[in-house]
């Protein structure tokens, strides 16, 4: 049975329905992410997880017990804010030491398990500092052994790591991982940076206008998106849009408007005429002089119109036929200087014959 | 350069405008002379003829007493309306409140006159000038708790609930202590403001019962005696060190009250 339910949540605003018939299943000890824009509801599923709203229509069950009804100190889930809320007028050890004193533990306790917690962020020296002595990082691992310290069932975090600059809040990842894996607590993330969401999840919700769109580990999500949106929201994706000419047991076979025919892996019935977009990671597609010899089953011409080196990668924007815009990356691991095309220089670009995924309209 | 000096000249001016009167009255209030006509010696005379005066007495325990009872309801009246203007905003409420602070205190005074009288057949007297102050007194306190809570992230509140507390022991444990010093702030302004008011006093007070600036003021229409500088040098003392007690607990205050 998994650990925490949602079951057919909506929330409306107003006209706006914030959440729409959401379900999902977090199980135990995982670290689940939710994922999406601006404004796609996933503060209001925290929070109506946290019991500070309440679903218009659906539940919540934790531990197969519903939550509804029940008060936000009734629940054993805790929250990290985004703006970590640390109470400016207790010091870190206070912060720390509140759910436990608000549990009923006793002193000994509660010393104790401070004293546990701090070790257990790197803080044992800043116990008796005040939140406003404190650096953006460390106010955020005393935000998160706040929400730990009594062990509650679910920590949910809404952007926890949105306030910190980008080298801290790469070191407040790998943080974030090891110190989940070592109190075992289940963690509901939010956020909408999609990097940070593979980086750090077992499993990924990806969300859209109040939707569920796609529910998986971040390979599959990275590597087979259910639909365009999803495919667009994680990482860079070509987008082609095609029609299905043939179907073979190794492969699709697809027409696309002025580029030619392509093929890509099978997918269940998709039957010759069905429309939809061919979806190719950068990194499948590899490029090359124009002319050169084809070893790839799919091939395009282009002109480069721009690249970006990046360091360890160069990305390249090439022009097609039709006018669209194909990207390719080219990993720079030769000796020396990589070789660049030039921009406006004729290339071919190619891919295996499976790589890509057909997402049906 | 000789910009900075009219300016210099011209803020000396207007202080001097504005406390030269005040000086004046400590001084003469040490003035051994039974007239405030001119400097005659030093003496500490008019405090002792103060202390001596019961009715003066008598009208500094109502005073006291007035404001004390006014300041600790209005706190308490003024506290709840700043949460509940701050957490749920509800339009109406900011309006109630808030009038008394910004109507024409001679309005105030009339309509409270009216209202005691006429609507509750009130005998006018210590209560009904407690009621006049925690009216107007409750909408500064209010004003001061609510630009803390304005100052503070929203989501502290529901942290406190999220890890555990009630609504209670967040109240106790969480928002008391960190509007606190406005709280003290409001209850000193509040104290300033009943002890020294006049125009409201006036109209609700009645024939038994007298104030302290009731009471200087039915002097005064007799004669200006040194014993009135020596009372009012007393009460501005009082005033300013509450004012600048109010201004340390919250620095808003200040601001609020002009
Ligand atoms: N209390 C509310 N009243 C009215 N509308 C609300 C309320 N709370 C949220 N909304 C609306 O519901 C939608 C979802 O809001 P939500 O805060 O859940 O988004 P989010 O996914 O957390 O976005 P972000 O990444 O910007 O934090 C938004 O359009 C928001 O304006
Ligand atoms: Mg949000």
């Amino acid at each position: 049975m998994a650990l925490l339910e949602l079951r057919n949540i909506t929330r409306r605003f107003g006209k706006l329905e914030a959440v729409s018939n959401v379900t999902l299943d977090i199980a135990a000890g995982e670290f689940f992410t939710l994922l999406g824009p601006s404004g796609c509801g996933k503060t209001t599923i925290l929070r109506m997880i946290a019991g500070f709203d309440a679903p218009d229509a659906g539940s919540i069950a934790l531990d197969g017990r519903p939550l509804a009804g029940i008060a936000p100190e009734k629940r054993p889930v805790h929250t990290v804010f985004q703006s970590y809320a640390l109470f400016p007028h207790l010091t870190v050890a206070g912060n720390i030491a509140f759910p436990l004193e608000m549990a009923g533990r006793t002193r000994d306790e509660i010393r104790r398990r401070v004293g546990d917690t701090l070790a257990l962020v790197h803080l044992e020296d800043k116990g008796d500092a005040y939140p406003h002595e404190l650096s953006g990082g460390q106010k955020q691992r005393v935000a998160l052994a706040r929400g730990l310290v009594n062990r509650p069932r679910l920590l949910l975090l809404d952007e926890p790591l949105g306030a910190l600059d980008a080298k801290l809040r790469e070191r407040m990842q790998g943080e974030l991982i090891a110190l989940q894996r070592e109190v075992g607590v289940t963690f509901v993330f939010v956020t909408h940076a999609q990097q940070e969401a593979l980086a750090l999840s077992h499993r990924i919700a990806v969300m859209n206008a109040g939707r569920i769109e796609q529910v998986d580990v971040p390979e599959v999500l990275y590597s087979a998106p259910r639909n365009r949106f999803v495919a667009d929201f994680i990482g860079t994706i070509n987008l082609v849009e095609v029609s299905v000419t043939a179907t073979a047991p190794d492969r699709l076979e697809l027409a696309a408007a002025g580029l030619g025919a392509l093929t890509t892996a099978p997918v269940a019935d998709a039957a010759p005429g069905t429309r939809g977009a061919l979806a190719l990671r950068p990194e499948h597609v590899r490029i090359g002089r124009a002319g050169a010899p084809a070893t790839l089953k799919n091939r395009v011409e282009g002109t480069v119109a721009e690249y970006l080196f990046l360091g360890d990668v160069t990305v390249y924007k090439v022009r097609l036929a039709d006018g669209s815009r194909f990207e390719a990356l080219e990993t720079n691991a030769g000796a020396g200087r990589a070789q660049f095309h030039a921009i406006g220089e004729r290339v071919t670009l190619q891919w295996r014959h499976d790589a890509g995924v057909f997402l049906r309209d | 350069m000789k910009r900075r000096v009219w300016l210099w000249g011209a803020a000396l001016a207007t202080y001097a405008f504005l406390y030269l009167p005040l000086a004046v009255v400590v001084l003469f209030s040490f003035n051994d002379s039974e007239l405030n006509a001119s400097w005659v010696g030093y003496t500490t005379r008019w405090y002792r003829v103060l202390a001596n005066d019961t009715d003066m007495l008598q009208a500094a325990a109502n005073s006291l007493f007035i404001a004390l009872a006014a300041s600790t309801a209005a706190t308490v009246l003024g506290t709840m309306a700043g949460i509940a203007m701050q957490r749920w905003r509800p339009p109406l409420l900011a309006f109630l409140v808030l009038t008394p602070v910004a109507m024409p205190e001679i309005l105030l005074g009339v309509s409270l006159l009216l209202f005691f009288r006429q609507v509750l057949d009130l005998t006018l007297g210590l209560f009904s000038i407690l009621a006049a102050h925690v009216t107007f007194s409750t909408g500064f306190v209010a004003i001061i708790v609510r630009a803390r809570l304005a100052g503070m992230d929203d989501s502290l509140f529901e942290a406190a609930r999220d890890l555990g507390a009630t609504p209670w022991q967040s109240f106790v444990r969480i928002t008391l202590p960190l509007i606190l010093p406005g709280i003290i702030a409001g209850f000193l302004m509040s104290f300033t403001l009943s002890i020294d008011d006049f125009v409201i006093t006036f109209f609700v007070a009645g024939v038994g019962v007298t104030t302290l600036p009731l009471q200087i003021y039915s002097m005064i229409k007799v004669a200006v005696t040194p014993e009135v500088n020596a009372v009012s040098t007393l009460l501005m003392a009082l005033t300013l060190s509450l004012i600048v007690l109010a201004a340390r607990f919250a620095p808003e205050t200040l601001r609020a009250r002009s």
